[in-house]
């Protein structure tokens, strides 16, 4: 029998009996479809979290004031306990550290802005020139926070684009005057439009100089200190000076919390990454029951076309072709089956992906290879013994049935 | 030519063997007109399943052609049968989802013949069975006696040399039948040797060599 008859064999076959065939190819379909779909969604989901931690910045060690005994760097570590203040002599000291490139101290607070008659409640965060370096922020206009000595205040301040908009309408920001509370503050620069970055609507916020910040939020203590280490090697060196330095000043006790963005990105990572297996693994059974129903349907066939498989043994088939043809007839579908799977599956990460713009869904090249694999895999394995049985079927008894 | 020496064919039903066959002897010549007749259970199936090669005998030797078969492997049975026999059977055996072409075809396609010389032989069957309108209808919707005619083309596709019918009139009726067998007696005028099973006395009458069967063996071989 020539290759090409045995496949147009097979497909007449499929052509058929269009009701099993699209009841194989929807089994088989839904099990490739959902395998792709969802490791898409842990994909995306795990792509979400290392961009928004790489936007972060680069070699980041973040110092937060608190020790939590959760060793740990699940996201609860952020939390940390029984604070003892984080001062800006804290950070200056840090400075000392060879492996320490740059810092940036932080203060958050929420204040009211006040431009002319309009009046906006919006994030404060109180820093240093740096920050902007640390936090890879890029301004549209004028400059950022002026160098010098973090302990002196100066009446100026950054605010992000969306802000601007709101406060000043067309006017262009810069050299506008605003007030935070009881304090004026001239604008000096804008940030450029950068969106969501793990929470925070940097197009939403306004940056002053730490001193400014302290005296308006009538704090000493820092949120954060947001360091930079030299390299990527030197973020173990950055972290353990840090918290040597910081031991020394607080009388020997170790009351901050000390974390590198590579600890908590490889974390996300790996557990992100876990998850997507695990649950593309799930989805993946559903591919061994399609295998199993296509077992079932290939062994019904058989017993259905019994009198067909008795004639082509008189016709002159040979057991190797009867065998063959139920062979060819699964491919076939589970190839069929594996297709549509992956076009459905695709189809449905792009309808997740308008749905979740932010979110970069995206199917691991893992899924993509496996899931039509083991779709194939399955249905040869499982048409095994279907195909053995047609073969070796009496052919006498096959045809004395009417 | 067909040569059965001592054949034959035991079942076993629980405890009981049963003697489907015993002790047949027989010579069939190339070209003969033979028919098989005799009351249900006697064994003329079973007689013309082994000589179509679809079955094998318990005990005897089986020569087709001065070629001995009956210990050939199935693969190679099953060669012989494509080569050199042609069945045709009482409820036709059609592949309901193919259509009169794609059916007279069938034996070819298991041969690996050429497209091209499928396609040649095609037509002449169609043409010689009359079937030219009806190459592209499905079994369903054809007459009885359009089947048995597609399954004889069939049969005859890889212009074998043995046509055995198995009640080939048994599902048709009167009218249709005589039809049916004149279209088989022109294969046999052609030539080819062919074998009929029937209980119809009319039919096996018209066979120029009449063998009777009797619980497994051949009680009567008449001539003429």
């Amino acid at each position: 029998m020539r290759t090409a008859d045995l496949l147009q064999f097979a497909w007449r076959v499929v052509g058929g009996y269009r009701a099993r065939t699209s009841l194989i190819l929807l089994a088989m379909g839904i099990g490739v479809a959902a395998v792709i779909a969802v490791s898409s969604i842990g994909e995306g989901a795990r792509l979400y979290i290392v961009n928004q931690f790489g936007a972060l910045g680069t070699n980041l060690v973040i110092v937060l004031p608190g020790r939590s005994e959760t060793a740990g760097a699940m996201p609860g570590v952020l939390i940390g306990r029984t604070p003892r203040d984080l001062t800006i002599d804290d950070a200056l000291a840090l400075m000392r550290s060879a492996a320490v490139r740059r810092l940036a101290p932080l203060i958050v607070g929420a204040g009211d802005i006040r431009a002319g008659a309009r009046n906006r409640e919006a994030p404060v965060l109180g820093s240093t020139a740096a920050l902007m370096d640390i936090r890879h922020m890029a301004l549209a206009q004028g400059s950022f926070l002026p160098e010098g000595d973090p302990r002196l205040s100066q009446p100026v301040c950054v605010i992000g684009a969306k802000l601007g908009a709101e406060l000043f309408g067309t006017r262009p920001p810069l050299g506008e005057w605003l007030r935070i509370g009881d304090w004026r503050f001239r604008v000096v620069g804008v940030l450029a439009s950068q969106g969501q970055s793990l929470g925070f609507n940097t197009d939403e916020i306004v940056i002053v100089p730490l001193a400014a910040a302290q005296a308006l939020f009538n704090t000493d203590s820092l949120f954060r200190i947001l360091v930079e280490a030299k390299g990527r090697e030197q973020i173990a060196a950055a972290k353990a000076d840090i918290e040597e330095i910081l031991r020394e000043r607080h009388d020997g006790k170790r009351d901050v919390t000390v974390i590198t963005q590579d600890a908590v990105l490889a974390t996300f990572d790996r557990i992100l990454g876990a998850l997507t297996l695990a649950v593309g693994g799930l989805a993946a059974i559903s591919l061994a029951v399609a295998g199993i129903l296509i077992m079932n349907v290939m062994l019904i066939a058989v017993s259905q076309r019994k009198r067909e498989i008795g004639l082509l043994r008189a016709l002159g088939a040979t057991g190797r072709q009867i065998r063959l043809a139920f062979f060819t007839e699964a491919v076939l579908l589970a190839l069929g089956g594996a297709g549509c799977g992956v076009a459905v599956g695709k189809l449905g990460q792009l309808a997740i992906s308008q749905l979740y713009p932010n979110i970069p869904f995206t199917p691991p090249w893992w899924a993509l290879i496996a899931a039509p694999t083991t779709a194939l895999l399955t249905a040869v394995l499982f048409s095994v013994a279907p195909a053995r049985r047609a073969a070796r079927l009496d052919p006498v008894q096959a045809l004395s049935k009417r | 030519m067909i040569r059965l020496q001592g054949i034959e064919r035991v079942f076993r039903v629980g405890e009981e063997e049963v003697h489907a066959l015993r002790a047949i002897d027989l010579e069939i010549e190339v070209g003969e007109y033979l028919s098989i007749m005799g009351p249900s259970g006697s064994g003329k199936s079973t007689l013309l399943n082994i000589i179509g090669l679809l079955d094998r005998p318990s005990a005897g030797r089986y020569a087709l052609d001065a070629r001995d078969v009956t210990g050939l492997s199935d693969d190679d049975q099953a060669r012989v049968r494509r080569d050199k026999i042609g069945f045709v059977f009482q409820f036709f055996h059609l592949v309901p989802r193919l259509s009169a072409e794609q059916n007279i075809e069938l034996p070819m396609v298991l041969a690996g013949i050429e497209p091209a010389t499928r396609r040649q032989r095609l037509d002449r069957l169609l043409a010689d069975y009359g079937l030219e309108g009806r190459a592209q209808h499905r079994p369903d919707q054809l007459s009885g006696g359009q089947c048995q005619r597609v399954a004889i083309a069939r049969a005859m596709a890889m212009q074998p040399s043995v046509i055995l019918a198995d009640e080939p009139t048994g599902n048709l009726d009167r009218h249709t039948g005589q039809d049916v067998m004149a279209v088989l007696e022109a294969v046999h005028h052609a030539g080819g040797t062919l074998l009929i099973v029937t209980h119809d006395p009319e039919i096996g009458a018209r066979a120029h060599r009449r063998l009777r069967m009797i619980d497994g063996a051949i009680a009567a071989d008449e001539r003429g």
